[in-house]
């Protein structure tokens, strides 16, 4: 009776302006993040207002005109397409064993250990590690293949991570009817839980595919900072260095490229180009993040309605 | 319908396990893609800890002379590698970051888990995926265009506070240029409020709905609920997102870079330029040649780096058994 008592007199008057301005500070909270993105978002569409065009998507960097970004972004682009061919498969057969095989034991606890581990290792260390494998030992030099690689490493826990999630969202049931009808563990898997979890598996390639486009630190020491020279397209020798179609080659991405400018702090445009190639990024950012989430939601509709 | 096209799917499957079933193939398959990342540790481990310590072994540089705080790569008398600037930065750097972040995060999920309409939620959550993926060199750009420029133009002299009869209480010197301490912690403030955030959120919501009409039950307002309930029960959550946090601020490299000077010196005011383990290595290992004493010196920082973070997994993991535990 007398806590109920003393908690009815607290609640007075005080404690009832004190519950609004508390509301009022944790409606702030979500404004400000709206705020601010919607700041961002703003200030790079206005900064790269007359300088992203089709000319500065297609045309090669110059020295003293504004030139382009070509070579750099196919570069990116390359790079994506060179670490989710590892990562993406490699990814969801990790991803199914933690959701399907692993048991409570001291392997799977040991795998979650190195799975939290290299998501908590800075970024930078992992290109530097890269740097003394493939640079320094193996001496491939720095290349597309080497920070692909890197990316590769950084990039397995949240690729394992994020199919682990979508494996586990499958319900048992589905599992335990394939098994009662008589299917293997492993036909299971393929025919019953796979499919079922293609949505999220999707989402989850799109997520990492975001964080692969932006990353810079990983690719510093390991695909090099050098500006790109003009690529001839038509050269399918995947063996010469020269051509864009090349793993062996070094391959600066659009992150890169915007670290390198701001530290060499030199060229006429430097801030037009800046300010253009991180509209770029933040565009494929939102397209990533937007097209996870609708093709996910398209996807499970598809795979789940009648 | 999904369970009933699955079991048509079944019916058409032979029952009998293929060959390479049967010599337990997809199963050792799967070990080895999910083994592949201890494999990666180890060998990161492995090849950071023996570049890390060359500069002792090979160099003969002796451990106590490390933690110094003079920084001279190029001395006249000789080399010296006195990291200590370094680390001091990246721990008031990362200090100030968590000061800003951890409130504001902490409100925000407070704000997801507790305040919010779904609809609220449905635009603030999306938005803070975003901020997950904006790279790294934009923050740091928008930092050097926006941020600094705004401090050196707002407090570029010095920041003095002076009250009538009693005079000067607060003096501080200025932002020269605004490259400072206080901006790279500001940038760094934003980069880790999502992290924060939504591990803290999942700590909220992890926590029974009994607690909360318990509590509103006896009368209270949802503040108090919160503060003294809610908040308590998710306690080592929200320590686990702080300590997450705090990993992700301390090993950002390019953001921190481009904001905070790099000035090798003991920080010393929130205004001045700092340095971080993580700013130097991106700015000199390009410059230095590999096996020089300068360059090893880059990997015990880098070794530094590395040990803060698996410690802070350690640390993670201790919270949580804790939480099992009670």
């Amino acid at each position: 009776m007398t806590a109920t008592r003393s908690l009815r007199r607290r609640s007075s008057r005080g404690s009832i302006l004190a519950d609004r301005a508390a509301t009022v500070v944790m409606w702030a909270t979500g404004v400000l993040v709206l705020v601010i993105l919607g700041s961002i978002i703003l200030h790079f569409a206005l900064a790269a207002w007359g300088v992203v065009s089709p000319s500065f998507i297609l045309s090669d960097p110059s020295g003293d005109t504004l030139g382009g970004v070509m070579p750099i972004l196919w570069n990116s682009i390359y790079m994506l397409v060179l670490t989710m061919v590892v990562a993406v498969p490699v990814g969801i057969l990790a991803g199914i064993y933690m959701s399907e095989y692993a048991g409570d034991n001291a392997v799977t606890s040991t795998i979650r250990f190195a799975e939290e581990s290299i998501s908590s290792v800075p970024s930078i260390v992992v290109g530097l590690f890269g740097l003394i494998l493939f640079v320094d030992d193996l001496h491939i030099g720095f290349s597309a293949l080497g920070g692909a690689l890197a990316l590769t490493f950084f990039n397995l826990p949240l690729m394992t991570r994020l199919s682990e999630q979508a494996l586990r969202a499958v319900p048992q049931e589905e599992r335990n009817a394939s098994l009662a009808l008589g299917a293997t563990k492993w036909q299971t898997i393929r025919h019953v839980v796979l499919p079922l979890a293609i949505p999220g598996l999707i989402t989850g390639v799109i997520l990492t595919a975001g964080r692969v486009f932006g990353e810079a630190a990983v690719l510093l020491f390991t695909s090099g900072v050098g500006t790109p020279p003009h690529y001839n397209f038509a050269n399918f020798d995947l063996t010469n260095p020269a051509s864009p179609w090349s793993p062996l080659r070094p391959a600066t991405t659009l992150s890169v490229y915007i670290w390198k400018l701001n530290s060499e702090g030199l060229g006429a445009f430097k801030n037009e180009i800046v300010d253009g190639s991180a509209a770029i990024l933040i565009s494929m950012v939102l397209i990533f993040n937007l097209g996870a989430r609708f093709i996910g939601r398209v996807l499970t509709r598809r795979l789940t309605a009648a | 319908m999904a369970q009933l096209t699955s079991a048509q799917r079944i019916t058409g499957l032979r029952a009998t396990p293929s060959l390479l079933e049967r010599i337990d193939l997809p199963r050792r398959v799967v070990f080895v893609a999910a083994a592949s990342m201890v494999a990666i540790v180890a060998l990161l481990l492995a090849f950071i800890a023996w570049q890390g310590i060359q500069l002792f072994v090979k160099d003969g540089v002796s451990v106590g002379t490390i933690f110094s705080a003079t920084w001279n790569p190029l001395a006249d008398g000789g080399p010296q590698f006195g990291i200590l600037p370094f680390i001091a930065g990246t721990i008031a750097v990362t200090a100030g970051a968590l000061v800003i972040s951890t409130p504001l995060s902490v409100g925000l999920a407070l704000f997801l888990s507790e305040v919010a309409p779904s609809w609220a939620k449905a635009i603030v959550q999306p938005a803070l995926e975003i901020f997950v993926g904006i790279p790294s060199v934009v923050w740091g750009w928008l930092g050097i265009t926006v941020l600094v420029p705004f401090l050196a133009d707002t407090f570029g002299g010095s920041i003095v506070i002076s009250l009538p009869i009693v005079g000067r209480v607060f003096s501080m010197p200025g932002f020269l240029t605004g490259f400072s301490w206080l901006a790279g912690s500001l940038v760094l403030s934003i980069m880790v409020l999502p992290t924060i955030t939504s591990v803290s959120y999942d700590a909220f919501r992890a926590v029974p709905q009994e607690l909360r009409t318990g509590s509103l039950a006896l009368g209270t307002t949802r503040w108090q609920t919160i503060r003294h309930i809610l908040i308590p029960a998710a306690l080592t959550g929200v320590l686990t997102a702080v300590v997450l946090g705090m990993t992700r601020a301390a090993g950002e490299a390019l953001a921190v870079q481009m904001v905070i000077g790099n000035s090798p010196t003991l920080p010393a005011s929130i205004t001045q330029p700092v340095t971080t383990l993580t700013s130097q290595i991106t700015l000199d290992m390009g410059n230095t040649v590999f096996g020089e004493p300068w360059q090893d010196a880059l990997w015990t920082m880098s070794l530094v780096l590395l040990l803060i973070s698996v410690t802070s997994v350690v640390l993670v993991r201790m919270i949580n058994k804790r939480r099992m535990g009670s």
